[in-house]
């Protein structure tokens, strides 16, 4: 109850202090982001936009929709369009099993969950061949039933696949706790089955997290070059992601075609963030009306 | 639609706690139960058991003579209301009581008819499409209560229902939810550390300590024979005061009364309990068994007055309550000095022997 001014105060004290540094500080700290920003993040978009057209717009659209390219688009909306709808699916999980039950280990499961992101993606692949490759673990196994994996796009969507892990269980984690398993029991209690409360209470609490989680999900799964670049080979128009598939361009000295697909790239983040603040402005929303909610005023 | 509940033997522990320690409990068609307890004495693991929403690890329930351990909570109809009250965040009050209904598929035009009559029973016609954020704690409450009771559930059980409110809208509440009882006849268990909660609507009231019932009864049967001290204390504004019991009478200090249970001419240790308001107080001496006291503080305790006594000779502190008329009548100050004898003790031995002898003077 006594919350809500609580959780108030500080928001309404923050912009007095701001307000109390002397103009010139002001001014100084500005410039410096405005500066910063301008050289280490809009001159480089700048600069990927300017080089993919410095051939004429002909030549941008020819080197977009080159066969190796439109190839290489093919295999990162595949690695994706499967990464993010397994993880999505895996990530609610791991966050439910996580969120709502006690068991043994359970510790070391979210140790665990970040694992993907605390190793470096070079090692990631790397860990890949070493289990499929033809010297790796399984390999004389497959290869003895015919079965490659390493160098082919099953490779390519297993690396995707194992980077990407944790972005959705990440993002969830701290919904479902905070949801807490009160509005499921209830749901329950009225006679609810599992999938119905599932879906209708459990997802429609969650669901501005869970597409959080999937956007950044994203996000990686198409821009991922490390772990891709050791288990791909290299194969062009088949084992080339878009990310690979700038690098050979710009290893070719073709750089105004490395650009312009890289600027497919760009564009592909600027959409990201753009969809990520409008994500966030939503949940920003829901956490205040949950927060005024718990509070219980009056 | 109402129904008899039987709790035979059930334990439930988590590690070496005990949250519910062998209980048996039987609670009567269409009765409003409390079940009372100090904080960790096991209530709310009592009523989630009796949900199903906790396994017992020892022990059944029963909802008429059907053994419930293996049936799904959901197949079970009973309508649970949450402290803090649960409430589905993102769908409308409308909604939220419709919810039970939604998921037994009952038809449109009956559901309307359902969730209008609840709205209307909690009086929140008129925020029908309203989201729980913009209720109050008392509103909540209500729809809460709507909610659980749309299924037409079988048993009610209300967890801490008022805990979350502040005085008067859990006054409001309380009155509410009896006027409410007696409409429906639905039987209710619910769970409250507020004894004056549990005394004012409850048909029965079971108190709870560490795990086990400690007695079972109406209120007034609890207030006026508590079984033991733990009940005594629970209850509150009673002194406490240690002495020995000794043919026929027990001495408290210096204070003395009759204790015709135990006659012999060994002295038992025992211990005394004289509520605040069964000390009785004059200026003039008198009163039978009266002793003297000096007035050290007055406090007023809503309508009434709590003296603080201070027993010549022995030093001892006892309070007093006293009703507005009789304290008026007598002309107290603080630093006066007066004779108090207790109207009624409830006196406990102390035998190593024998399980605590309860008696009443």
């Amino acid at each position: 109850m006594s919350q809500g001014p609580v959780a108030v105060a500080p928001a309404a004290s923050a912009p007095a202090r701001i307000n109390a540094a002397p103009g010139f500080i002001r001014g100084a700290l500005i410039l410096v982001a405005v500066a910063f920003l301008g050289i280490f993040l809009l001159a480089p978009a700048f600069a990927v936009f300017a080089e993919a057209f410095s051939r004429g717009f002909a030549a941008y659209v020819a080197a977009i929709s080159d066969a190796e390219t439109r190839s290489a688009i093919g295999l990162t909306l595949l690695a994706a369009g499967i990464a993010v709808p397994l993880n999505m699916v895996l990530g609610l999980a791991a966050a439910w099993a996580i969120a709502r039950f006690e068991f043994r280990g359970k510790s070391l499961l979210v140790t665990l969950l970040d694992l993907p992101f605390a190793v470096s993606p070079v090692i990631a692949g790397m860990v890949f061949v070493l289990l499929f490759g033809a010297q790796g673990l399984l390999g004389s196994f497959l290869s003895d039933r015919g079965i490659q994996i390493i160098f082919t796009p099953i490779a390519i969507v297993l690396t995707t696949s194992f980077v990407t892990f944790p972005f959705v269980a990440r993002e969830l984690i701290p919904f479902m706790e905070a949801l807490g398993g009160e509005q499921e029991e209830a749901a329950v209690m009225l006679g609810a089955s599992f999938w119905q409360t599932f879906f209708r209470v459990t997802l429609p609490n969650v669901k501005w997290g869970l597409l959080y989680g999937v956007i950044l999900c994203n996000a990686r799964a198409m821009g991922e070059f490390g772990a891709v670049s050791v288990v791909s080979g290299h194969i062009r128009g088949a084992t080339n992601t878009l990310p690979l598939h700038v690098e050979i361009l710009y290893n070719e000295y073709n750089f105004a075609a490395a650009f312009a697909v890289a600027s497919l790239l760009l564009l592909l983040a600027l959409l990201t963030l753009v969809a990520k603040r409008a994500v966030e402005w939503r949940v920003a929303r829901q956490l205040a009306a949950g927060e005024r909610a718990e509070a219980g005023e009056e | 639609m109402s129904m008899q509940i039987q709790v035979r033997g059930v334990t439930k522990s988590y590690g070496a706690f005990h949250a519910v320690d062998n209980v048996t409990l039987d609670i009567r068609s269409g009765e409003l139960l409390a079940l009372l307890g100090p904080s960790g004495s096991g209530k709310t693991t009592l009523l989630r058991i009796i949900a199903g929403l906790e396994q017992p690890d020892r022990g059944q329930v029963l909802y008429g003579d059907e053994v419930m351990t293996n049936r799904a909570v959901r197949e079970r109809n009973v309508g649970f209301v949450f402290q803090h009250y649960a409430l589905f965040n993102h769908l409308t009050v409308f909604e939220n009581i419709a919810f039970g209904l939604r998921v037994r598929k009952v038809k449109e035009a009956e559901l309307r008819e359902r969730v209008q009559r609840l709205l209307h029973l909690i009086r929140l016609e008129h925020l029908a499409q309203r989201l729980p954020s913009q209720l109050s704690g008392g509103q909540r409450q209500r729809v809460a209560l709507a909610r659980a009771l749309a299924p037409e559930p079988r048993m009610l059980l209300l967890d801490e229902p008022f805990a979350a409110l502040d005085t008067k809208v859990r006054q409001e509440l309380r009155d509410w939810i009896r006027r409410l009882h007696d409409e429906l006849k639905v039987t209710s268990i619910f769970v409250t550390h507020d004894q004056s909660e549990a005394f004012e609507i409850a048909d029965r009231v079971v108190v709870t300590n560490v795990g086990r019932v400690e007695q079972v009864g109406t209120p007034e049967e609890i207030f006026e024979r508590p079984a033991n001290a733990f009940v005594l204390d629970f209850l509150g504004r009673v002194n406490v005061l240690h002495g020995q019991a000794e043919a026929g009478k027990v001495r408290l200090g210096r204070l003395e009364v009759p204790y015709p249970e135990y006659a012999k001419q060994t002295a038992l240790p025992a211990t005394g309990y004289v509520r605040h308001f069964e000390l009785d107080v004059d200026k003039a001496p008198g009163l039978p068994g009266g002793v003297e006291a000096r007035i050290v503080r007055i406090t007023r305790v809503g309508f009434s007055s709590r003296l603080e006594l201070l027993i010549s000779g022995d030093e001892a502190v006892l309070h007093a309550e006293i009703d507005p008329g009789r304290f008026a009548a007598l002309h107290l100050n603080v630093g006066d000095t007066v004779f108090v004898a207790p109207r009624k003790a409830h006196v406990f031995l102390k035998d190593p022997g024998d399980s605590p002898a309860a008696g009443t003077h």
